[in-house]
């Protein structure tokens, strides 16, 4: 009887620190609150260059970042990059003229999407397409240039 | 000459081929011993994951703590302490923690079911149930099979935990890392894909762990000296299988 009770509380033990540490790891280890797919919107934009962006990377507004890109596409007609990505919809009056910039978090850091805001009264909303982009700025084309000693109004970027 | 390495080469095949069909008998059946045997599974929990907590808690701590002093003395170079968290993070919760959680339970749980198993058949206990139509795999093998089943995942999470806070202790209480710095980089860097990565592992580390263990035991020679070797062949083969498994999840996530 003894016995049976010390394997039970063994095993109610061993299940419970078991339960306890998964627990820890799923929710302390990773960060990445991930944005709700019900509570989010689709934007698109197109840029002639992404650099190196990633799905998953984040979309930043003055910092605080607001969304992730969710797709990264080249489409073979236009011959550019197609971003698609969410927006949390608590941010549902963001001018829809913004314009989208490929930007470096840090001199090596990865790359995200910066938003900058515009005038227009209309907002942007599901299926919307960011019209003014900016291409990311790739290191090493500008290294080159500098080697080269180009200046930059003679480039034809 | 020619003929015997053909013998050889048959043999192999002939206990790979049973080795097989008995696992295939024992995933056949553990679905119904789970539900209508579950104490005696229960038993068996307790006997491969809850013994083995102690082991693998002090295991943690130490291969955390070391983790996080390889991780700072390298990157120190680079100023770049602070990322202490990423790698030890990293490194624990993919790779070291369910490896090195299996390589524990092979040395430690899946010998004394391999030991105890082929204890049975050579004490003739495993023909004496046969013989009153009790069937040993249903009664012996498979209970012990979802125990090491049921633990490795619980055993992995609580090694890599642990482990976090061996390297936590290192790297911030010792070393000096900013413990905001060293949490915030950590989860930063971390996804919810890498502790799914990690908690896949273990399930399937403890599938072939238990499943060689209890096969081992299961196929002993029922002699002292045969148990003996099948404890030993147990601990040899569950370490390489499940490196080589490793690698092949490794690869298949890391290509995708």
């Amino acid at each position: 009887m003894q016995q049976t009770r010390t394997m039970e509380l063994g095993t109610g033990l061993f299940v419970l620190l078991g339960i306890g540490a998964l627990f820890f790891l799923t929710t302390q280890t990773t960060g990445r609150n991930d944005f709700d797919a019900d509570k989010t919107f689709e934007v698109q934009a197109r840029f002639e260059n992404i650099g190196s962006l990633k799905t998953r990377a984040p979309v930043s507004m003055s910092g605080v970042t607001i969304g992730r890109v969710t797709d990264v596409r080249f489409d073979p007609v236009s011959l550019e990059a197609v971003v698609t990505f969410v927006i949390d919809s608590q941010y549902d009056q963001i001018p829809d003229d913004s314009d989208a910039s490929i930007l470096t978090a840090g001199l090596l850091g990865s790359q995200y999407i910066g938003l900058q805001p515009g005038g227009s009264s209309f907002s942007l909303e599901q299926g919307s397409e960011i019209l003014y982009t900016q291409s990311a700025i790739v290191l090493e084309n500008i290294i080159g240039k500098f080697l080269v000693g180009g200046r930059p109004e003679e480039d034809e970027e | 000459m020619l003929r015997e390495i053909l013998d050889t080469f048959l043999q192999f095949l002939r206990t790979f081929g049973a080795m097989m069909l008995f696992f295939v008998r024992v995933f056949w059946y553990s679905p119904v011993v789970l539900v209508r045997r579950l104490p005696l599974v229960i038993k068996q929990v307790y006997n491969a994951g809850a013994l083995s907590i102690v082991i693998i808690m002090v295991s943690g701590l130490f291969v955390g703590g070391v983790l996080a002093l390889q991780a700072f003395a390298n990157l120190e170079r680079f100023n770049a302490e602070d990322t202490t968290g990423i790698f030890a993070g990293f490194a624990l919760i993919k790779e070291i923690g369910p490896v090195i959680t299996a390589l524990l339970f092979a040395g430690r749980a899946g010998t004394a079911l391999a030991s105890e198993i082929g204890l049975m058949k050579a004490t003739d206990q495993l023909s004496a149930m046969e013989m009153m139509a009790v069937d040993p795999l249903r009664y012996v093998v498979i209970p012990r099979f979802l125990g090491g089943v049921i633990s490795m995942p619980f055993l992995t999470a609580v090694f890599t935990t642990v482990g976090l806070a061996g390297a936590h202790i290192v790297a911030v209480e010792w070393l000096g890392v900013d413990v905001g710095a060293y949490w915030q980089q950590l989860q930063q860097a971390l996804e919810m894909e890498d502790v799914l990565e990690g908690i896949y592992k273990s399930i399937v580390f403890g599938i072939i762990a238990s499943l060689l263990a209890v096969w081992e035991g299961y196929n002993a020679i029922p002699t002292a000296e045969g148990v003996g070797r099948a404890t030993t062949r147990t601990v040899v083969i569950t370490a390489i299988a499940v490196l080589i498994f490793d690698f092949m999840i490794t690869a298949a996530v890391s290509l995708r």
